[in-house]
């Protein structure tokens, strides 16, 4: 009997670099293009179409790029966290190029639903800040960010860097269910789930379409940011490791180099 | 555009998440080609992959 063949996954057919090189040098264009063209979409619903709400009035087109960038604050940590996984058990060659890429974009995006958060807070709370624990819990998940990215850069060691901020990167998911559920477990200034709750939307679909336009705009523009910072990561590490071999290959050559 | 009177902050979020994503998008651009001219210029001096022969 012959040996068992089976068709290789889609996970299996990326694991190679180069292919994954070749695939989203035809992927990323299309990507971004495709971003631009949703998020110019959402932008002319936000301040065309959208009316002002009957509370907050215009303030409410904040919303429009606030809510989007917690979401991904929060997907970016799950990407983090999935790929930190597929390092630690699955030894993924792509996994911690994936880790490493996701988390300054991640950060990114935290840090901006932090700051429109807070110019929205101040016209309709009477303040830019406020310790309640939906707002200190993604404070808290920005530094977590720069806590993975400090830690890695803190080790030369570049596999044993890898794997000690994969297990960081796992550890602190648990911030994630607790940033979901701050506001139901705790008073919160912060209002409740408006979008993504039991029972469907609480918001009309003049508002609630422009925010889904602009979610799917900049959620594709994640992934395309995520993408190149991919392809950047894996061009570094064959400059380095180029450099390396250039480096050994002179030590040889060189006349009297060995003593 | 008349945004009432909170408009400042309104453009304020709209102006720093654009200048935050296009800071994000230049530095990637950049990084990328960085990078790209540095492999170019290992390439030339004759540096290869130990791989580089099972890609072709």
């Amino acid at each position: 009997m012959g040996p068992k063949t089976s068709q290789p996954t889609i996970a299996q057919r990326l694991a190679n670099p180069t292919r994954f090189m070749d695939l989203s040098d035809r992927v990323l264009p299309w990507l971004a293009a495709a971003a631009g063209v949703l998020i110019a979409a959402g932008l002319y619903l936000a301040f065309v179409h959208a009316p002002p709400d009957y509370q907050q009035g215009h303030t409410v087109k904040i919303m429009f790029i606030h809510v989007p960038s917690a979401w991904l604050a929060m997907m970016g940590y799950l990407l983090i966290a999935a790929s930190s996984f597929g390092l630690l058990v699955f030894r993924h060659p792509l996994a911690d190029v994936s880790a490493k890429a996701a988390a300054p974009i991640g950060a990114t995006f935290t840090l901006l639903a932090l700051v429109t958060g807070s110019l929205w807070g101040k016209p309709m709370w009477g303040t830019y800040w406020v310790w309640d624990a939906r707002l200190t819990s993604v404070l808290v998940l920005f530094f977590l960010y720069l806590g993975l990215m400090a830690l890695r850069s803190s080790i030369e060691d570049e596999a044993l860097a890898a794997r000690l901020t994969a297990i960081l990167g796992l550890v602190g998911v648990a911030v994630l269910p607790v940033i979901k559920f701050s506001v139901d477990w705790w008073n919160t200034l912060h209002q409740p789930a408006s979008v993504l709750k039991v029972g469907g939307p609480a918001i009309h679909p003049s508002i609630l379409v422009p925010l889904l336009v602009n979610a799917a705009g900049i959620t594709l523009l994640f992934f395309a940011l995520h993408m190149k910072a991919m392809r950047n990561e894996i061009l570094r590490r064959r400059v380095r490791a180029l450099t390396r071999s250039e480096v050994e290959r002179g030590g040889r050559l060189a006349p009297g180099a060995a003593g | 555009m008349d945004l009432g009177p909170h408009s400042a902050f309104i453009w304020a979020a709209y102006g720093l998440f654009a200048l935050a994503l296009a800071a994000l998008c230049a530095w990637l651009v950049g990084d990328g080609r960085r990078l790209e001219r540095q492999l170019a210029g290992l390439e030339a001096r004759g540096v290869r992959r130990r791989s580089a022969a099972a890609d072709q």
